[in-house]
């Protein structure tokens, strides 16, 4: 009996170690990536072969989740130290709260320096804090103007609207003629998805979320912002659907040919163009979002995504390997489809504006006035509170000043 | 054994193995949740400094009016849906009691719903509900009790009576098949002295029926009530709280504390909340069952 135990014990150490010296030269690096909007998980697996090719050494697991599901699982894998990431896809609304907490490394020391330059500062928004650098850039995206050409042409409309004012004028005009019921479709689901668009909506009408750090989204152009997606609610302009739509259910009623104009992120130029996906392909322009007459000509919200390294990895180096491959220019500029470069120089390549040069055109309007939401530790509860507030006036529950009024009372609560 | 110990040390024997387990999955948890709650505790990957704040977490969550809301709102999900699946379940189990052709195939199939993880039905019937291309528009449409499509879980007014309607499909087959084992202990020759005595359906249902299967009902009224009181899965996919709140149920805001503003101190107090509410519905329960007859 002992015997036995025994020699079933010493067969295992020594398949073990076995095991052990084959493997012992390769290391696998584990990478949490989104599987919504940017590039496709088609997209990121492709590049991860290419990266593994050339680094036989690595092997990289990936594991794609829903934007909603990214930051509870970095923060829930932090706890898990060497067991958890090596390298997280991250949005511009964390790195405060993430850097405050110490879930990401800093890796300032190994960004080249001549980078700063050759890369979009909105791009670096997305991984600073306070001086230091969490991540490299990866999705520099923001939220477009898209129309239907067709619809656009039917109504006699010669160019996209320049302002929002415009925006209802011209729809307004699609309505009356019969050519759509509902010409504007929207992402007004209870989201952070919403935020984007009011954020883009408020910056153009010259809105603040916050003055000396006191909450300012209850004055001036943000009020107005809300008031204008109320109106085009009452007025009928607007989907009533928008109110539950996420980016996909835009993208689906629009390529459906049941809205003239959306908002939505880079992606859904190259899916809207698609004939497999969409039935109204090479009838899609694209535009930066419009401005507002005498304080803005065009407006966009930074929306953009970083990758870095969580702090518990046990493989920095590998990640940092793997991040580069990802983020430098030559792997950026071959899938450019989805989501556009992070690099300056890259927008005046072949690759990158070859058939999608209007979308180029736009990115080189909007990526100039890209806002921020407010880069604060606390960001996910003051969006949550917003989200709600905003809710109620979409609903017509509340009107936009006392909402946005609780609110602002609500976010001085915050402890 | 008997010899060696008596009567009462060998029930703790047998329930020793059952005790550990418990303490170290659920005590253990529970006790270091409510030291929690009374901290300024929070997530992060670097060492802090954890203080006591006494009942500072429970003022800041009691002070909150959305949260007292939200408390509200569970409490009318809770009792809406475990209503609608006592109703609907003893309804369906006294169908399956009755002797006809398949009966066993329909016994076995009325299961599925409950089969089904909460997640995927969640997931089926946000299709089913949705505003453009759903089958309930299609339907209510077609028969005529609607004339254009229109939006549900967008609609504050009804969307939590929808997510009802989807925990309630999915949970009734458990209220069915505990009231059909239930129903197959009631005896018949008391059923039949009781027609035979001019008694009608009804009045034999509730004169003898129910009170017969009352026990097993409030068992699994208990159960489905203390699991309603806690739900957080289905709306979570469903609606996530929207719209404007009007779903956002007590446990929403435990993890919401929790996992999106990562203050476990905080968070835990909401959870400890909503568990005390949770204790004094099992206890109202249990009285109504005592009151009613003398077991349990």
């Amino acid at each position: 009996m002992k015997l036995k135990k025994l020699l079933v014990a010493s067969t295992l150490v020594a398949l073990t170690s076995a095991m052990q010296a084959a493997t012992a030269a390769e290391t696998t690096i584990k990478a949490l990536f989104m599987s919504q909007a940017a590039y496709s998980e088609d997209n990121v697996k492709s590049m991860t072969a290419a990266f593994e090719k050339s680094n036989p050494e690595i092997k990289v697991n990936l594991e794609f989740v829903p934007y909603d599901a990214l930051h509870s699982k970095i923060v829930a894998a932090s706890g898990a130290g060497a067991q958890g990431y090596d390298v997280v896809l991250f949005d511009v609304i964390w790195p405060a709260e993430f850097a405050k907490r110490g879930f990401l490394l800093d890796v300032t020391e190994r960004i080249p320096t001549d980078y700063s330059s050759q890369i979009f500062p909105g791009a670096w928004t997305t991984v600073e804090f306070a001086g230091k650098r969490y991540g490299m850039p990866w999705i520099l995206d923001t939220k477009y103007l898209f129309y239907n050409t067709a619809m656009l042409a039917k109504a006699g409309i010669d160019t996209p609207p320049t302002t929002w004012d415009e925006l209802l004028v011209q729809a307004k005009i699609i309505k009356d003629k019969g050519i759509v019921k509902y010409p504007l479709v929207w992402n007004w689901s209870q989201s952070e998805g919403m935020i984007c668009d009011y954020t883009t909506i408020m910056s153009a009408m010259g809105g603040e979320f916050f003055v000396d750090g006191k909450p300012a989204f209850n004055k001036g152009g943000a009020v107005k912002a809300l008031n204008y997606m109320r109106g085009s609610l009452d007025s009928g302009l607007t989907n009533p659907s928008s109110r539950e739509f996420s980016e996909e259910d835009v993208r689906r009623v629009f390529s459906n040919g049941e809205a003239a104009f959306a908002l939505n992120w880079t992606y859904m130029n190259a899916l809207a163009n698609d004939p497999k996906e969409s039935k109204i392909a090479g009838k899609v322009g694209i535009v930066a979002a419009p401005g507002s007459k005498g304080i803005s000509t065009a407006s966009a919200v930074n929306g953009s995504m970083g990758l870095g390294i969580p702090s518990g990895s046990a493989h920095p180096d590998q990640a940092w390997a793997f991040i580069s491959h990802l983020t430098k220019a030559s792997t950026q500029e071959k899938f450019a489809k989805l989501s556009l470069p992070i690099w300056k120089d890259s927008y005046s390549t072949a690759a990158v504006t070859e058939g999608q040069q209007s979308l180029v055109a736009a990115a080189n309007n909007a990526i100039a006035v890209m806002y921020p939401r407010p880069l604060v530790q606390s960001y996910a509860e003051i969006s949550d509170i917003l989200q709600v507030r905003i809710h109620e006036v979409l609903l017509g529950q509340n009107d936009a000043q006392s909402a946005l009024d609780a609110a602002s009372k609500k976010v001085a609560r915050i402890r | 054994m008997g010899s060696f110990f008596g009567a009462k040390q060998q029930k703790w024997l047998l329930l020793a193995p059952a005790i550990l387990v418990l303490s170290l999955i659920s005590f253990v948890p529970f006790l270091k949740t409510l030291w929690l709650s009374f901290t300024d505790s929070e997530i992060s990957a670097l060492p802090t400094v954890v203080s006591f704040i006494g009942l500072e977490n429970y003022h800041y969550a009691l002070t909150d009016p959305d949260f007292v809301h939200s408390l509200g709102r569970t409490l009318y999900f809770t009792f809406s849906s475990v209503a609608a699946e006592v109703v609907l379940g003893v309804g369906v189990a006294l169908l399956l009691n009755q002797q006809f052709k398949g009966r066993t195939l329909i016994r076995a199939l009325i299961i599925l719903p409950w089969a089904i993880p909460t997640i995927v039905n969640a997931v089926t019937w946000r299709l089913i509900y949705n505003p453009d291309y759903g089958a309930l528009n299609a339907l209510l449409l077609q028969i005529g009790l609607i004339s254009e499509y229109r939006s549900w879980l967008g609609d504050p007014a009804v969307a939590m009576n929808m997510v009802i309607l989807a925990d309630v499909w999915k949970n009734f087959p458990l209220v069915a098949y505990v009231a059909l084992a239930a129903l197959q202990t009631v005896p018949m020759d008391m059923l039949n002295a009781a027609r035979l005595e001019g008694a009608g359906a009804w009045r034999r249902f509730y004169k003898i029926t129910l009170p017969w299967i009352i026990g097993p009902l409030l068992v699994i009224i208990v159960l489905r009530s203390v699991e309603a009181f806690r739900v957080f899965d289905i709306i979570y996919v469903m609606t996530r709280g929207g719209p404007a709140n009007q779903t956002k149920t007590a446990s929403f805001y435990v993890y919401q504390e929790y996992f999106s503003y990562l203050r476990s101190g905080s968070g835990s107090s909401y959870a400890i909340i909503v568990a005390l509410i949770s204790i004094i519905l099992i206890f109202g329960y249990y009285k109504a069952a005592k009151r009613q007859n003398g077991t349990l």
